[in-house]
């Protein structure tokens, strides 16, 4: 693969690239599905090309290939040239790059069972076994679950002389269960909706969930929601599960601090931030007990936002983003980390392939739990009045990150530091920075999981990449409740 | 590009490789290139080929698929072990169908929707074309940022039992935001054939409702007549077309459960699912190379017909719903099998209605409303209701006695898509339209009464 990757490179260079870094990706994945006892998807997929990206006449370029001949790569390694020579038409100024010493690495993340080595039948009885659980549950209409894998291998070269072998391991497991009645669909998610629970692991994972022990739990929560009573609406202390928080973290925090969104380069599609470069170490974000980290370290844990260097070759790094409350960094690479006037990339710069060129994606974006012991029960008896929500069902927010909205599939309402009775349709919704200026207290580090979302979607042409969120159960002061059916 | 002759080689390949009882083999790829802008700088510029095979073997009611985007003997060898492999552990699936014949491609498709003019086009013209939106942004003293891409697919099926189809199409389109200060505006179209889209255009639209959302005002949240654009239309409507499938009644996750044959919807709609309509795009055959047929699916707001792939037709006329859900019969609609959805129209195209109006004949029948150009980030929050709920973007306006007042900040709604289509007053004659949130649909403004705004944002 290094001498496939010269050709390029060499190629670009004589063709008068004055930079250019190449990825050679070769990508396996399988997808494991049953829906009411039987298999509902089996497959196996692999890809493999080549994406060269090159800086001629001050403006970019990218083109890739799934032809890894000679003469295939050298025409595209040519294009590219072409393609940045033509941007180099509508361009304001020459694209400058923060600096970065050239790395030789190889990193692999760890992993103690390889997924594919697995029995498929095994895998499969498994997720019948789970099936056959929820669908015990008398009034479940629906019971399905998945089970996918991942092996991303990429040989990354750049003109700088960096050569990065990577690969990296994903394993993802769920199940939700269905339940029809009247005028009304309620549904229950385990560990996770969508999906289920991600994270950079081998087979491991899917033995950690204690997935057949909670099946049948799920399903009778799902059956017991078309019973239970509208959430109520009005202004609320509320408790989030850390699934919920993750992904209210991604949206009003992993968003708005992309550096490309800030800078306006997001502006058709994803949409720009509230957070533009004045408010950096300016903003208070959230209260004094909000502390969010971008880090992509192996040390971090194993999140979908890790591993060893991003797609531009910059190693893998922790930037506070939140710290006490305050506002403090951003995501960035080469190119916007020069825009702003930082030393150095963040090293965010991610490709959903080989055949995607990188841009600014989440790494893992995590809330540090609470300093004291404290329980997801403990915080709950410490609370007089309030709701619990649990596993996200809807969310939506706009396009500068202001105004959120989220649905979750279950809620209980909390009276006198207990936990009663159960509450269908939770949602609540807010302004970002308001509702982390809410936050008075958080679970600690015996509650914190490291969440996976592994469906993000960015960019044109879109990518779908997957990011890591570690959160522990938080409460929320004051938080509007239920619009999401006013009117309705 | 891939041809159907060097597709028919590899399949011819494959099925040497191949134990199975039945095999099936779908090709797919193409070229495309995206020219993508902001900050009045092309700051993204990319193109790529891939093509791939994805591979179906069948053994005695049981299935797989494997997938591959290289075409040597070893890989394709590779890919049937890999599919076989995943067959052969199941346990037999009485209901797996024997994969279809070519007696299915009686019907004739619709015209080409492959064009040179479209396929030549080079990353030095969509440069030009992006610098002269530049111009148009520069001269209105506004920033842009969009994109410009054109692409060359195929898409092509062959099995073992002799069916065989294959589809060419190219694809254009342009995205434009304008930015001001305090406000934008927002334009996009797509079409097979460039010679259809007028990129200058669609940025002297877009800088003109930047322009004139300038300084935006806070109203109130509440219920509102809206007159919503034709992509306003398009991201709201395509979140229930996956519930119009045979299996998602089956599965009982539709929010026609029970609701087929009753008037859901207003008088004025009628919908249906139309692969050869001249607006549309995309391959006349489906996940199984059956050929699609047009469904009426809403007929003067009666949910009428839902689509079927072959097996769920089938499940269908014996399940406890066959007397309660209209025809049965396979449609070709199905997806890639083995799959979790079944089926879902594609090709949506709605109806005109008798007098169809102008967006500016709606604002001048409105005495006070608002006048959306986008939606963004629609989400749903009730299956069953469709209640869905999202933000308004790049260009919302007041009206009021019938003239367009001032921009007005962005709201969130939640709003239930079967209220909505019972609420609309008035329609404009359907656009092929294209939005974020669905595919591409022939769809028409509307002008919609008490939509339901929760919410006002900061901007």
């Amino acid at each position: 693969m290094q001498e496939i990757a010269e050709w390029a490179l060499s190629t670009a260079a004589l063709r008068g690239a004055s930079y250019a870094d190449t990825r050679i990706g070769d990508e396996r994945s399988r997808a494991l599905a049953t829906k009411n006892g039987k298999i509902a998807s089996a497959s196996d997929a692999e890809s493999q090309g080549i994406g060269v990206r090159v800086i001629a006449e001050g403006a970019w370029g990218f083109a890739a290939s799934d032809n890894l001949s000679r003469e295939a790569v050298e025409a595209t390694a040519a294009k590219a040239v072409a393609i940045a020579k033509a941007s180099a038409r509508v361009k304001q100024h020459d694209i400058q790059l923060a600096p970065e010493k050239p790395a030789t690495a190889d990193w692999t993340s760890p992993f103690k069972i390889d997924p594919f080595a697995t029995s498929v039948e095994q895998n499969l009885d498994l997720l019948l076994k789970i099936d056959s659980e929820l669908r015990s549950v008398a009034g479940v209409t629906l019971a399905e679950t998945n089970m996918n894998f991942r092996r991303d291998e990429q040989w990354f070269l750049s003109s700088e002389g960096a050569s990065i072998h990577q690969t990296k391991y994903t394993t993802g497991v769920g199940y939700t269960a269905y339940a029809f009645a009247g005028s009304e669909i309620q549904k229950r998610s385990y560990p996770n909706s969508y999906g289920g629970q991600w994270q950079n692991k081998g087979y491991e994972l899917v033995e950690e969930l204690k997935l057949v022990e909670n099946a049948r739990r799920v399903g009778e929560e799902a059956v017991a929601l078309l019973k239970a009573e509208r959430c109520p609406e009005g202004v609320f202390t509320i408790i989030l599960d850390g699934s919920q928080l993750g992904l209210q973290i991604h949206e009003s925090v992993g968003h708005p601090i992309e550096l490309d969104r800030v800078l306006g380069m997001e502006a058709n599609f994803a949409g720009t931030s509230f957070l533009t470069v004045d408010k950096l170490r300016n903003l208070r974000y959230g209260s004094e007990l909000v502390n969010i980290v971008a880090d992509a370290r192996q040390e971090h844990g194993p999140g979908l936002g890790t591993f060893g260097f991003d797609d531009e070759g910059v190693p893998a790094q922790c930037t506070p983003i939140i710290s006490n409350g305050l506002f403090t960094g951003y995501l960035s690479s080469r190119e916007t980390a020069y825009t702003i006037g930082a030393n150095r990339s963040g090293g965010t710069l991610r490709a959903e392939g080989w055949n995607r060129l990188p841009i600014i994606r989440m790494t893992n974006i995590s809330i540090l739990p609470g300093v004291h012991p404290l329980t997801r029960e403990q915080l709950i008896a410490g609370t007089d009045s309030g709701i619990y929500m649990e596993t996200n069902r809807s969310w939506s927010i706009d396009d500068k990150r202001y105004n959120f909205q989220f649905g979750c599939e279950a809620g209980w309402e909390i009276k006198n530091g207990n936990r009663t009775r159960m509450l269908k349709n939770p949602s609540y919704s807010g302004i970002t920075t308001e509702f982390w200026n809410s936050l008075d207290a958080i679970c600690s580090r015996d509650q914190w999981v490291l969440w996976g979302t592994p469906h993000c979607g960015k960019g044109q042409p879109q990518q779908v990449m997957g990011t890591g969120h570690g959160a522990a159960p938080a409460r929320f002061r004051n938080i509007k409740v239920g619009s999401a059916y006013k009117g309705n | 590009m891939l041809t159907k002759d060097q597709a028919g080689e590899i399949f011819d390949r494959i099925r040497k490789h191949s134990t199975a009882e039945e095999v099936e083999v779908l090709f797919y790829g193409g070229k495309s290139a995206l020219t993508r802008f902001a900050n009045n700088t092309i700051h993204q510029n990319v193109a790529e080929e891939n093509y791939g095979v994805s591979v179906r073997t069948a053994f005695g009611g049981r299935t797989a698929r494997a997938t591959t985007n290289k075409f040597d003997n070893e890989s394709l060898k590779r890919v049937v072990q890999a599919t076989e492999a995943l067959a052969k552990v199941q346990q037999p699936d009485r209901d797996l169908l024997s994969m279809p014949d070519a007696g299915t491609l009686t019907m004739q498709g619709p015209p080409s929707r492959h064009f040179d003019q479209t396929a030549a086009i080079t990353a030095e013209q969509r440069a030009d074309s992006v610098s002269k939106i530049v111009g148009i942004a520069t001269k209105h003293k506004l920033t842009t940022a969009g994109i410009f891409s054109t692409s060359e697919s195929v898409e092509g099926i062959f099995n073992s039992r002799g069916l065989s189809d294959w589809h060419t199409q190219t694809s254009s389109e342009v995205s434009i935001t304008m930015l001001a200060g305090n406000s934008s505006g927002w334009q996009k179209a797509n079409s097979p054939d460039i010679r259809n889209l007028d990129p200058q255009a669609l940025a002297e639209i877009a800088a003109k409702k930047a322009i004139e959302s300038a300084n935006p005002k806070e109203i109130s949240p509440g219920k509102h007549t809206v007159i919503l654009e034709p992509a306003a239309v398009l991201d709201m409507a395509g979140f229930m077309f996956f519930d119009f499938g045979g299996l998602a009644i089956l599965d009982q996750r539709s929010f026609l459960n029970n609701r087929v044959g009753t008037k859901l919807f207003g008088e004025n709609i009628n919908i249906s699912d139309d692969v050869a309509h001249p607006l549309q795009s995309g391959a006349p055959f489906d996940g199984e190379g059956v050929r699609r047929r047009r469904v009426p699916l809403v007929e003067n707001g009666v949910v009428k017909r839902l689509v079927y792939a072959r097996a769920t037709a089938e499940k269908m006329k014996n399940s406890e719903y066959k007397d309660k859900v209209g025809i049965i019969e396979p449609t070709g609609h199905g997806f890639p099998i083995p799959n979790e959805m079944g089926e879902a129209p594609m090709n949506i195209v709605f109806a005109p209605p008798k007098e169809p109006k102008s967006i500016d004949q709606m604002i001048a029948s409105t005495e006070r409303g608002v006048l959306v150009t986008r939606l963004w980030y629609i989400r749903e929050v009730d299956p069953y209701e469709k209640i869905l709920t999202g933000m308004t973007r790049d260009g919302t306006f007041y009206v009021e006695d019938g003239k367009v007042r001032h921009g007005i900040r962005n709201f969130r709604f939640n709003e239930s898509l079967i209220h909505m289509l019972s609420h609309v007053e008035e329609m404009g004659t359907p656009v092929r339209a294209s939005g974020e949130e669905s595919f591409d649909m022939v769809v028409p403004a509307m002008k919609v009464r008490e939509f339901n705004f929760t919410e006002v944002t900061k901007f």
